[in-house]
């Protein structure tokens, strides 16, 4: 949920599903060039765009192509040609695009994909957690996270103006929930037309294959003399994202009205026990913090946008004060200490002098629910480790059978 | 057509320099396929030999642009590259009159590449798929493709007590891009340079996929000489080991018809991955091996007459 100035933009009110406001975003967009494959339960955001091309509502060339790794070969091809492209996937598409992710982050392509979260195999599932696009978290993707269909659609928005940054010239996951934001029908406000094309701009890229003046070659082979200095001036393109992101959200909020940032921080203020998570959990927390507040519960909730860059400092700085956090990971690291997020956050406290007791909650995976009363489980756990002084189960599953 | 004088006069799109191996057949066939039209180009190459040998940065051998993304992809990425063509032409972005070029050895085109290689045929881009068919993973040291003959040695089909090599026959790769019916495909060998540039100029000329399955032989994996190179390419040839043919929307054409065909012996032995056959106890490999290659060739005949 994000905060509305009333005002501000010129969008209009639809009802639209998670799926519908990403194809949506993509139409108004207009990349040059979309290559994607379906897979549930991305496969409405193929269909509808099928539709804009049949239809003659877009000028893209649309690429039906045989599988996800074919999908992102050819978005690679077309971004260092000169294209703004696109493609969506989720779960085992991704992991079939795997190889690619890193060859596309490498080659600095400013490609941006949706991907609609779903558990990886196996067992096969097709239903919500984030193993999908947590397990790409080190491939050199830029990751925005996204609470519902508004999010979706505005993050999208968002990701092609920091990708094709010049001080960025990363690609983007716009990530959202499988089924609960994909498939759910949302109020949201969408721009016109016109307002998208000018927010994103048209893509000038200084180096491209079609330059026929400028020949160019792309993706030599970099061994032991230069591969080193290519992964850190990537690295330092990842640290560059951060004020760029900053500076997108800002712009997209002067122009709509909504706020977006690294994460947001729901009754922080003056928390004691706080949850952290992302996507569509974030409203159920949101909601539960709502609850406990007027029983006296002094609880928070942090929603973190941006896993990629990872916003390690800024994070410490909101979560410091807290008396204990729970990280909430919609996906099972298997490494016996902790999902992907936990990891990350716990490791960005260590350096504090104050710092909260942590605990990691691991949930929701193949597309269990997960409702109010075990989010406030969560804080019965929160509050009872800061009665004892201390965190008994460090790692658990939430809503699990025995 | 062009004479071979004026074929050297043109313009190297690859240059010299490169760190292929003497006697390599791949840098012989991408240069004659180059030379054909005027066009600029876009390259792409699937990881293999010619791609870690042309490219080791921060030089490069090739003067047209020209990427590299990974190993199986090479078509599907120069597919994106001319979708991203058209779409940039369409916008008034690119204005000259681009073609495009996917190359693979027979690893990234009979194997690994196969998915992606029929994909971009199916969905029907403007762009030359070029197979330099040396027979064997030679990159990664010779190991056993589909595309290896029967009884050939390699790493992964050794010469032992009781295997003679390779077990199987070789994939009949240009037949199974014909049945995508696609507007043009031929076999080639670069010995042939005149057949092979008019095939060149031939497929880019087309509006559609195209492709060409062109043997470069590889004096390493084959073990030969490599001042060989064009007397086994004769020989490969001249025995219908690897006919020259076209199909130009659905239509076989032989393009050569040895005066005599020699035995595929005569192609064999000057080969070392293929001594072992002359030994008494191999003698029905190397019967199978001329009687497969018998078979694909009255096969081509009686489709060529048709």
């Amino acid at each position: 949920m994000t905060q509305v100035q009333a005002g501000v933009s010129q969008g209009r009110r639809v009802a639209l599903t998670g799926n519908e406001a990403v194809a949506l975003a993509m139409k108004q967009v207009e990349p040059d060039v979309v290559a994607a494959y379906p897979i549930t339960p991305q496969t409405d955001i193929v269909q509808y765009f099928s539709s804009f091309v049949a239809d003659g509502q877009v000028r893209t060339e649309f690429m039906t192509v045989e599988s996800e790794h074919s999908a992102l070969s050819a978005c690679v091809g077309a971004s260092a040609a000169g294209a703004r492209c696109m493609t969506a996937t989720s779960a085992n598409g991704l992991a079939l695009m795997w190889e690619v992710l890193y060859i596309a982050a490498g080659l600095r392509l400013p490609i941006v994909m949706a991907v609609v979260n779903r558990a990886l195999s196996g067992p096969i599932n097709i239903h919500c957690d984030h193993s999908d696009s947590m397990g790409a978290r080190d491939s050199g993707w830029i990751q925005l996270y996204s609470e519902d269909a508004q999010e979706a659609y505005d993050n999208l928005l968002q990701a092609v103006r920091i990708a094709e940054h010049p001080e960025v010239l990363l690609p983007v996951m716009v990530c959202l929930d499988g089924f609960i934001i994909s498939h759910s029908l949302e109020n949201l406000e969408v721009l016109p037309d016109e307002q998208v094309r000018a927010f994103v701009g048209t893509y000038r890229p200084d180096v491209w294959l079609l330059d026929a003046a400028r020949p160019v070659t792309m993706g030599p082979l970099d061994l032991q003399d230069f591969y080193f200095e290519h992964k850190r001036q990537e690295a330092e393109a990842m640290a560059r994202a951060v004020p760029v992101i900053e500076e997108v959200a800002a712009e997209f909020g002067r122009a709509t009205g909504r706020r977006y940032g690294f994460f947001e921080a729901y009754r922080m203020d003056d928390a004691e026990v706080a949850v952290l998570a992302l996507n569509s959990t974030a409203g159920t927390a949101r909601y539960v913090v709502d609850r406990l507040r007027r029983r006296g519960v002094r609880a928070g909730l942090l929603k973190l946008r941006v896993f990629r860059p990872f916003p390690q400092r800024a994070l410490a700085d909101a979560l410091e004060g807290l008396a204990a956090l729970a990280v909430m990971d919609r996906a099972e690291g298997l490494s016996t200490a902790g999902g992907p997020v936990f990891v990350e956050v716990r490791s960005a406290l260590y350096d504090r002098a104050r710092r909260p007791l942590t605990m990691n909650h691991i949930y929701g995976l193949g597309g269990r629910d997960v409702g109010p009363d075990q989010i406030e489980k969560v804080f019965d756990d929160l509050l009872q480790a800061v009665e004892c002084g201390e965190v008994r189960r460090p790692v658990s599953h939430l809503g699990v059978r025995e | 057509m062009a004479t071979l004088k004026e074929l050297a006069s043109r313009p190297e799109r690859l240059t010299g320099g490169h760190r292929l191996c003497a006697g390599c057949g791949a840098s012989i066939v991408v240069r004659q396929i180059l030379a054909a039209v005027d066009n600029p180009m876009v390259v792409g190459c699937a990881t293999g030999c010619l791609e870690v040998a042309t490219t080791i940065y921060p030089y490069t051998a090739w003067r047209t642009s020209y990427i590299h993304n990974a190993f199986e992809n090479v078509a599907a990425t120069i597919s994106g590259v001319e979708a991203a063509y058209r779409a940039l032409k369409r916008r008034g972005k690119v204005t000259e009159d681009f073609r495009f070029v996917a190359i693979g050895g027979d690893g990234g085109t009979y194997d690994i590449g196969f998915q992606a290689l029929s994909g971009t045929l199916e969905r029907g881009h403007r762009l030359l798929y070029l197979c330099y068919d040396n027979q064997a993973y030679m990159n990664t040291g010779i190991q056993r493709s589909s595309a290896t003959p029967l009884g050939a040695e390699t790493t992964t089909s050794p010469v032992g007590s009781v295997r003679p090599g390779k077990d199987r026959p070789r994939k009949d790769l240009t037949a199974i891009v014909v049945a995508h019916e696609v507007p043009y495909a031929a076999q080639a060998a670069p010995h042939r340079w005149r057949d092979l540039v008019g095939k060149a100029r031939k497929a880019l000329d087309t509006d559609g996929p195209t492709f060409l399955n062109v043997l470069a032989p590889c004096p390493r994996g084959w073990r030969f000489d490599p001042s060989r190179t064009i007397e086994i390419l004769t020989l490969a040839v001249d025995t219908c080991f690897w006919p020259l043919y076209e199909v130009v929307d659905g239509k076989w054409i032989l393009n050569y018809r040895p005066k005599e065909k020699l035995p595929v012996a005569e192609f064999l032995k000057v080969q070392g991955r293929f001594a072992h056959l002359f030994r008494a106890d191999n003698r029905p490999v190397l019967e199978a091996l001329q009687a497969e290659v018998d078979r694909k060739w009255e096969a081509l005949l009686r489709r060529a007459e048709a």
